[in-house]
């Protein structure tokens, strides 16, 4: 037993020791992850973004450099008084915010850096590049933020802004204080634009000073420049479109019908671009978005969604066509309006009776489109069958679900089918006469501008659509193959012949006979929507919103447009106008219906829209009276002209 | 084996082979806690790696030396090698240098030269030549005592230098007492008094006191009548139980340190408020925490040599010295550390294999007291690196960097195998 004493402790102890060992390394031992290591600090190279390039290769966006000061909470040495002073007056912040920051940056996590002050000017950054070293665990970092070219778009081109944590759960790449893209192109072409911020991992003492690369960089990357971007917009059409819709709401959408891109997506009221770049981005973007009343962030050419009256009725006319319900030569009488027995359905305004096709469609006969939609229900014996064939043409359209464009907001629309009155009314309990608004596109039927324009672009087509798209060309990739498949509408193509006659007449003699453009063969469809808001839990009527579908020219189109003001009252009044106009400003570059541009530069629907906010009872539609402005001036004529400046983000100074 | 001894190599090539291992894989370690950066030359002497060097080559000069005298020089002049390691120590009171609070080196022009590394071996000789001695028995007191007092010495002349860890080593001569006829009762109070020690601290002298209750009230009704021990000389131990366990605390309280205090209270988790926690953690523990998860990012097999980011980055304070292990955990994972741990068994089981093969009584205590005091030191010392035992400094024999420390480890060793070598003259 003496003996053996000393012996059994030895391997006890020696035992014990390979437990602890097996415990610490093997059982214990966590995932190793080079970006947890204490050991290794990695210092990220971020990438030029992409530029974007307009489709005649103007450039819109490109990227000034910005300077963040980034934090390592757990790497701060506490700062004595003075030198605590000298930092805060060089970040411009106070000493409150400076331990609130730190202890923010400190909850989210002490080993990951956090963006302590983001974005300094470059004053501020030469002054405090300097310094930086006396400030433990702080850095900075050079990031590369947005200039844009233009003032334009901004719906389109959205903009960049802080990763925030969902950003980074959700894909590993994000750091805090990356940028990602928000809103539009940016977000949609994230991954393109973005390229790979390269990293360095940087061997470290334990007082932090880096003491040459880790294992010798084995595992650096160097960084990956985002792809530069040419987008299908039209900036001048744009810009124009924009133009004419200041002080108007409303979206303007307009689709090359050959290819399915987008020439021009406006929406009004819009902002510059140049708003949500830099320091002032959290502070302008609040602002925007809280504007509850003018919606400046609301996409209307993609996210107004609205009944869109008389243009859905060339869709009727074309699916009566092609269920064969009606003959282009088929007469129906208008006593104006529709009439189940002596009940009057729907109403219709003044014109000659009776009409053909051709004629309902220019003079936008309720009574004519009411009747064949009648007929087309009618045909089958059950109203629901009847109302899923006709659902699938027109879905067949691009309407009543998402297009599948690439921008990042959007809304389905509606087409009602046989289950949708199932739903409402009860099984069977419904027939022809219960939904004869969709006949003309009132009712349960919505669409959204940017569906109506590839509406259009089907129509103009004879049959088939391109989806729409935003995209033009990628550099050095292509774009996705679902932006170049033809899609087939449900009708025949020689149905469409006598639609765009009707269409056309539009134009020659039915309700924008003053809209036409010399040289121009415009085919079109008026619309006017009612809407409804509630006024102190009131449901009031406010002026009919004004839309208009076009294409052109008819034989072999090159654009395929819709218009949508809100509260414009009626179809030719604004949106037809603006039509007209946008047409000729793509196709001839130039305008000479400069009367129509006056009328719209000098006519503001802004008292129309404080209506319903100014407490007081109002009139609408034919009561109401316009407001007469001085002519808008485009203030922007220049910016495309202008050679590529990149301006400092902030302008705090 | 024998045949070979006889022939010539009379040394035991186990424990050589066990020292050259230990040595040369201690270096390499140097090497990676020391390197900064490049290394130009493994005999660039500005690098604590290429001091080590220098320090080794010595030692191979230190070794034929010492295998070279006649082994019955350290049987006759052990009390004289004592007495000359004790001046030593006493003279660094009048002579020495402070490195880091303590007062535990000669300053010899640029180099230092600690003599506690070398007391370690005359100890051991002191001792072996007392119990051997024949008028010696260890069953009665004034021998026990008389023991005592040879390491009691060096170790109160190092605990005044202010060199607390080393001075723990003199304990392991317990080993050696125990093992030449130390009574039973002496092994059963060492452990109780360990055990009540921590239990005081760690559940205070209430709970302390209810265990010693129940265990001497325990073994009074359990026991033999004849071999009781009686009711009054139970109760008077268990007041010595409740004084003691008082006693501990107040001596925590008031004579330890306040550093000395955190670690303890670190090890037993005394400390329960966070924020106190966090704050002893930062003060005291860092060493710790920074060598434990060098250690857990070896993983099974390691880094790879100098590839230890902890290592390279010196996130491990004193990584060359005591906590040199945290190298070999992060650079050689288990498969190292395992390795490491197995060659000091080995090294101390063989050398208590072969102290009780000795013939002669002197040579069996030495060689035990050899066992023991490697023992300590690997114990403590890994102990303490992998956050067993609370933070003690004192170095890992071979292992760590340091002149002294490396000479007094061989010394100490090779006069055990020139010891062993020579047993078959005894006769």
């Amino acid at each position: 037993m003496r003996k053996l004493l000393l012996l059994l402790t030895v391997v006890t102890v020696g035992l014990l020791f390979i437990a602890r060992l097996l415990y610490l390394q093997v059982y214990n031992k966590e995932a190793y992850s080079i970006f947890d290591d204490t050991a290794i600090r990695s210092v990220y190279d971020y990438p030029k973004r992409g530029y974007v390039y307009d489709r005649h290769g103007n450039l819109l966006v490109a990227n000034q450099p910005s300077y963040d000061v980034m934090v390592i909470p757990r790497e701060v040495e506490p700062l004595d008084e003075e030198t605590l002073l000298e930092f805060c007056s060089l970040l411009k912040i106070t000493e409150e915010e400076y331990h609130k920051k730190l202890e923010r940056a400190n909850n989210y996590s002490p080993r990951l850096p956090s963006p302590f002050v983001p974005q300094l000017s470059k004053e501020d950054y030469a002054v405090l590049q300097e310094k930086m070293r006396k400030y433990e665990g702080f850095y900075i970092q050079k990031r590369s933020l947005r200039a844009y070219q233009t003032s334009i778009g901004a719906n389109v081109l959205g903009d960049i802004g802080e990763v925030n944590q969902r950003n980074i759960a959700n894909d590993p790449y994000y750091r805090m204080g990356d940028l990602i893209g928000k809103q539009g192109i940016e977000l949609s072409y994230e991954d393109v634009l973005r390229g790979v911020k390269g990293i360095k991992f940087i061997q470290k003492d334990r007082f932090n000073k880096n003491i040459g690369p880790y294992k010798e960089g084995r595992f650096d990357t160097l960084p990956q420049p985002g792809k530069d971007i040419t987008i299908t917009i039209d900036s001048q059409l744009q810009q124009y479109g924009e133009l004419l819709m200041t002080n108007k709401r409303g979206g303007i959408v307009a689709i090359d019908p050959k290819n399915g891109e987008i020439l021009a997506l406006v929406t009004g009221p819009s902002y510059n671009p140049n708003l949500l770049v830099g320091r002032e981005r959290n502070k302008n973007f609040s602002r925007l978005f809280l504007d509850t009343i003018s919606r400046p962030t609301f996409d209307r050419g993609l996210q107004a969604q609205y009944p869109p009256g008389s243009p859905f009725k060339v869709i009727n006319a074309l699916i009566g066509l092609q269920e064969g319900v009606v003959k282009t030569s088929d007469m129906v009488s208008c006593r104006m309006g529709y009439y189940y027995g002596s009940r009057k359905l729907t109403g219709c305004h003044h014109h000659k009776s009776p009409v053909d096709m051709n004629e309902g469609i220019a003079q936008s006969c309720n009574a004519y489109f009411v009747n064949i939609y009648r007929r087309i229900i009618d045909k089958y014996d059950d109203a629901g069958d009847a109302m899923n064939k006709w659902a699938v043409h027109a879905k067949s359209f691009g309407l009543g679900n998402y297009l599948g464009y690439d921008l990042p907001v959007g809304q389905r629309g509606r087409i009602p089918d046989g289950n949708y009155y199932d739903r409402a009314y009860g099984d069977n309990r419904w027939g022809s006469t219960y939904i004869v608004s969709n006949a003309i596109g009132q009712g349960e039927v919505e669409a959204t501008p940017i569906q109506l324009a590839n509406m259009a672009a089907a129509i103009g087509n004879r049959g088939y659509y391109y989806t729409p798209h935003i995209i033009k060309s990628i550099e050095g990739d292509t774009i996705p193959s679902k932006y170049t498949t033809r899609k087939e509408t449900t009708i025949d193509k020689r149905h469409f012949e006598p639609v765009i006659e009707g269409m056309f007449d539009v134009y020659n003699k039915g309700t924008a006979a003053t809209l036409r453009i010399p040289g121009i063969d415009i085919c079109g469809k008026t619309g006017t929507a009612e809407n409804f808001v509630r006024i102190d839990g009131e449901k009031t009527q406010l002026t009919d919103h004004s839309i208009f579908v076009a294409f052109a020219p008819k034989d072999d189109p090159k654009i395929a447009i819709a218009v949508f003001v809100e509260n414009g009252y009626w179809g030719s009044r604004f949106a037809g106008r603006m039509t007209s106009l946008m047409i000729e400003k793509y196709i001839k570059g130039t305008i000479t219906r400069t009367d129509l541009e006056d009328w719209i530069l000098t006519h503001s629907l802004e008292e129309e829209y404080a209506k319903p906010y100014s407490g007081e009872p109002f009139k609408i539609n034919g009561e109401t009276t316009l407001q007469i402005i001085d002519k808008v001036q485009s203030s922007q004529e220049s910016d495309l002209d202008s050679s590529v400046r990149i301006e400092p983000a902030s302008n705090r100074n | 084996m024998n045949r070979e001894r006889h022939r010539g190599f009379k040394f035991d090539w186990i424990i050589i082979v066990l020292f050259l291992l230990l040595v040369g894989f201690g270096w390499i370690n140097i090497i990676s806690a020391s390197h900064d950066g490049e290394i130009v030359s493994y005999f660039d002497t500005s690098q604590l790696y290429g001091k080590q060097l220098i320090f080794l080559g010595l030692t191979f000069v230190l070794i034929v030396l010492i295998l070279s005298i006649e082994a019955k020089f350290y049987e006759r002049f052990a009390s004289i090698i004592y007495i000359l390691a004790m001046l030593a120590l006493v003279g660094l009171f009048v002579f020495g240098k402070e490195i880091n609070g303590a007062k535990s080196w000669y300053g010899i022009g640029s180099m230092t030269l600690q003599p506690s590394e070398f007391a370690k071996f005359a100890t051991a000789l002191a001792v072996a030549k007392y119990m051997s001695d024949l008028q010696t028995d260890m069953n009665t007191l004034k021998d026990q005592l008389r023991a005592i007092i040879i390491i009691i010495v060096p170790a109160v002349l190092i605990l005044l230098q202010n060199d607390a860890g080393s001075t723990l080593v003199y304990a392991s001569f317990f080993f050696v007492f125990y093992r030449e006829g130390l009574q039973q009762v002496y092994l059963a109070l060492a452990l109780s008094t360990i055990i009540l020690a921590v239990l005081s601290l760690k559940y205070g002298i209430v709970i302390s006191g209810i265990a010693a209750a129940i265990v001497i009230f325990g073994a009074y009704f359990f026991r033999r009548k004849q071999k009781r021990i009686s009711i009054l000389q139970s109760i008077s131990v268990f007041v010595i139980c409740i004084v003691f366990a008082s006693g501990v605390k107040l001596f925590y309280q008031n004579v330890l340190k306040p550093h000395q205090q955190n670690r303890i209270s670190l090890w037993l988790r005394l400390e329960k408020d966070p924020v106190k926690l966090e704050q002893m953690k930062k003060e005291e523990a860092y060493n710790l925490i920074q060598s434990e998860q060098a250690i857990s990012s070896g993983g099974w097999t390691g880094k790879g040599f100098l590839q230890g980011t902890r290592t390279t980055g010196k996130f491990v304070p004193e990584q060359p010295t005591d906590y040199i292990f945290s190298t070999v955990g992060e650079e050689w994972g288990f498969m190292g550390s395992a390795f490491v741990v197995i060659l000091f068994m080995a090294l101390i089981i063989r050398i208590l294999y072969l102290a009780e093969s000795q013939k002669s009584q002197f040579s069996r205590v030495y060689g035990y007291g050899v066992a023991s005091i490697f023992f300590i030191h690997f114990t403590i010392n890994t102990g303490m690196v992998m956050g067993l035992i609370p933070t003690v400094g004192i170095p890992l024999p071979f292992f760590s960097y340091g002149g002294s420390g490396l000479w007094g480890f061989t010394i100490l060793l090779f006069i055990f195998v020139k010891l062993d070598s020579n047993k078959i003259n005894e006769w």
